[in-house]
């Protein structure tokens, strides 16, 4: 693999994660973390979703009037989205019924179409593709650590198998419940933002105002 | 009525869009650093999302459904795999022409308004509403006060993290939970506290 292309995978694993750091597809990647497999089932349809899509467009970008390319990367998406709905329904009829309407979502993730829109429009085909491969990793690594925590201490176990016998099945592990329920998961990638940035400083924002340090009280 | 209002309820407060859902998080956490535009934005939500739920209502009702083209002639014909497609379509054809309407009808509101309508194309709150709408099989009636209620919920629900945002400025919040981080934390707060709503029924 060329160092290019590797940098274009790598790069959106942490330096540039487009969850923590860009903002974008936050709207499902919240709503699916409750179990492991859910979201494992999850990132795998939006990776190749967005790997597909960014490969699509880049192959026909020099065809698209500018004027009306949101339109058209709207339609490949929604297409690239109703195949992977089918065959969830056909191969994994549970996983498409926990996901419900997540999957549909899919279309209006920012990911998908930030990512056509920034890279794929001016950028040759393979590493358009990489770049999808590479942003959808980066959400799905962020949203398999949300849905680890939420799972081992929700509900002790996790991808369906006990890990903490619960207190209710004659163990001893009290669960959590708070960890299954909406707010949890907006603390855990708040939380996991404030350890990125610790760890990356580069990336803290600018503060809109400064608060005067007061010394010698 | 008194089922028409309960679903307005559990529209705007239990069935939150944004803090129970968690749809349309992008824009919800990129344009809530002041109330003015967050409350822009939330009007034009409510608009959108209460003309396409009713349009997607109807396509869905009677073209797409499983023997919805039985008035065709056609009863065994199932086309609801081309609902994600058809939903989008609408959306996106319907913010055009309310920006186009606005424009040539209502240029101070369109001035107002301007810059959020397209983002309102890629926003997960109205996509999920339809999508919603669909699974849950409302009719006419119920999908027009669906829509209407979820835009309020949306609204309301994105004009007050605006105004804890505008406090929170002035802060002095841990380096490294700057801005995103502490924007995730208190949004957290928030939908803890619309939890509160669970459970009630009119």
């Amino acid at each position: 693999m060329s160092g290019e292309s590797k940098q274009v995978i790598l790069d959106p694993l942490v330096d540039n994660n487009p969850i923590t750091l860009q903002i974008l597809g936050i709207c499902s990647a919240l709503a699916v973390t409750t179990t492991v497999s859910a979201a494992l089932v999850m990132c795998i349809a939006l990776t190749s979703v967005t790997a597909l899509s960014n490969a699509s467009i880049s192959m026909i970008r020099h065809h698209i009037p500018s004027n009306i390319r949101i339109i058209v990367q709207m339609t490949i998406i929604a297409s690239l989205v109703i195949v992977v709905d089918q065959i969830l329904k056909a191969y994994a009829y549970e996983a498409s019924k926990t996901l419900s309407v997540f999957v549909g979502l899919i279309i209006t993730n920012c990911i998908v179409m930030g990512r056509a829109e920034a890279f794929a429009m001016m950028n040759p085909v393979s590493i358009s593709f990489m770049d999808g491969v590479g942003n959808g990793l980066g959400y799905s690594v962020v949203l398999l650590v949300v849905a680890v925590i939420r799972e081992l201490f929700g509900s002790g176990s996790l991808l369906g198998v006990t890990i903490l016998p619960l207190v209710n099945n004659g163990g001893w592990y009290e669960p959590n419940g708070l960890l299954l329920l909406p707010p949890s998961a907006f603390f855990i990638i708040g939380l996991m933002i404030w350890a990125i940035r610790a760890w990356k400083p580069t990336q803290v924002e600018k503060p809109e105002f400064k608060i005067n340090k007061v010394e010698n009280l | 009525m008194e089922a028409t209002l309960g679903l307005l309820v559990k529209a705007i407060f239990v069935e939150n869009l944004a803090l129970s859902f968690f749809l349309g998080m992008c824009t919800f956490l990129a344009v809530s650093k002041k109330i003015q535009t967050a409350l822009g934005l939330g009007a034009a939500v409510v608009v959108v999302q209460a003309i396409t739920l009713p349009t997607n209502n109807l396509i869905y009702q009677y073209l797409l459904k499983d023997g919805a083209l039985t008035w065709l002639g056609l009863p065994e014909v199932d086309l609801s795999f081309l609902g994600l497609i058809s939903y989008i379509g609408v959306i996106a054809a319907m913010v055009q022409i309310l920006e186009m309407v606005l424009d040539r009808f209502f240029p101070a509101l369109h001035s107002a308004l301007g810059i959020f309508l397209p983002l309102i194309t890629v926003n997960c709150a109205i996509l999920g509403g339809s999508l919603f709408m669909v699974e849950r099989d409302y009719n006419f009636a119920e999908s027009v006060t669906y829509g209407i209620g979820s835009g309020l919920g949306w609204a309301l629900a994105i004009t007050a993290l605006a105004g804890v945002r505008e406090k929170l400025k002035y802060s002095d919040v841990p380096e490294g939970l700057q801005g995103l981080g502490i924007t995730f934390i208190t949004v957290g707060l928030m939908s803890m506290g619309f939890m509160a709503f669970s459970g009630i029924q009119l």
